[in-house]
């Protein structure tokens, strides 16, 4: 690990690219508006972004080839989802995933 | 769920999402001292950068030597899904001081995005400072709060993937978008699903040829004019 200096000054540099990334269009949308194009292109923003998060974590990328599957995850995906439609319950849903990649973890020791 | 936007209702919102950020946290806190370290670095990392997922990113690169200007540059790759966000949400808070938009923006994640975008079905369109805030401050200090207990517990436990707790954020991305499909009336719900079956196959099809850290953001875009064409052209 490198010193406490460089991770210190890693650390404030990550934040401050993610700070910015974070504020700048509260800043610019305080004087601005977005038209309606851009605000029809922003509602799918939160099931494409929410579904791209899930996803990746599915597979294991190798460039140049196809991405391999993450058995862990993508068997413990099906009782989060199950539990999703019959709890629609956020806290039940995190619990059983959790539960369900230990159990698989333990089990097939994947 | 309901409409209300008061502290007390954005606590209880908040409440299910806390034990994701407990599960993660711990996680992070554990591998960044097995990476080697300190606690109180992994706690500085966790209030300054508090980037989730680019976290382990960060220490994956920090332990193998990775200059430091490159390591910035990932993050930004891999947070830039924030200016999306940010963008998405900032409308809703146009009626209030710039100082409180700064703070909404300063503390948002991927989880508290969801929950808002989540409480709008609720709320007749509706996001306030005081809830969002709440939000924000629960999850960060549940973040911060379990690195240090997880870097304190690395001592003790070498391989948290064990357990399965790194499972815990990718649960809580499938429960929110679950929860977005069935409460969200802006867009037809078979649309809704036509958007999240083109996402799985792009990322699918994206992980040969881009970088993961770029992917998100590139499927997230592409995936929204898709959206918007198919609306126009079917729904």
């Amino acid at each position: 690990m490198p010193s406490f200096n460089f991770v210190l000054l890693t650390i404030v540099g990550t934040g401050l690219v993610t700070w910015i990334s974070r504020i700048t269009p509260f800043v610019l949308l305080k004087k601005f508006e977005l038209s309606k194009g851009v605000v029809e292109f922003l509602s799918f923003v939160p099931i494409a972004i929410m579904s791209a998060l899930w996803f990746e974590n599915l597979f294991i990328q190798h460039i140049g080839q196809l991405p391999s599957i993450e058995w862990g995850n993508f068997l413990a995906s099906v009782p989060t989802v199950i539990a999703a439609i019959i709890s629609k319950n956020l806290l039940v849903i995190v619990i059983v995933g959790v539960i369900s990649l230990g159990v698989i973890r333990f089990v097939f020791g994947l | 769920m309901n409409g209300e936007l008061t502290v007390p209702a954005a606590t209880k919102d908040t409440l299910p999402t806390v034990f994701g950020y407990i599960g993660i946290g711990l996680a992070f806190g554990i591998v960044g001292k097995a990476a080697g370290l300190s606690p109180l670095l992994v706690t500085l990392m966790s209030i300054i950068t508090y980037a989730g997922s680019a976290q382990f990113v960060v220490v994956s690169l920090l332990a193998a030597h990775s200059p430091i200007l490159s390591i910035i540059f990932s993050v930004f790759l891999v947070n830039s899904r924030m200016i999306l966000m940010s963008t998405t949400l900032a409308p809703y808070f146009k009626h209030e001081s710039m100082i409180k938009n700064i703070l909404v923006g300063s503390l948002l994640t991927d989880e508290s995005f969801a929950l808002g975008m989540n409480k709008l079905n609720y709320s007749d369109n509706h996001l306030n400072f005081p809830w969002f805030n709440t939000a924000n401050l629960l999850a960060y200090m549940t973040w911060i709060l379990s690195s240090l207990v997880g870097a304190v517990l690395g001592n003790f436990i070498s391989n948290p993937e064990k357990f399965g707790l790194d499972f815990a954020l990718v649960a809580m991305f499938i429960g929110l978008l679950y929860l977005q499909l069935i409460s969200d009336r802006s867009i037809k719900f078979n649309l809704q699903l036509i958007v999240v079956g083109f996402v799985l196959v792009a990322i699918y099809f994206g992980l040969i040829f881009i970088p993961s850290s770029l992917l998100i953001l590139l499927v997230t875009l592409v995936a929204c004019t898709f959206g918007v064409v198919m609306k126009h052209a079917f729904f």
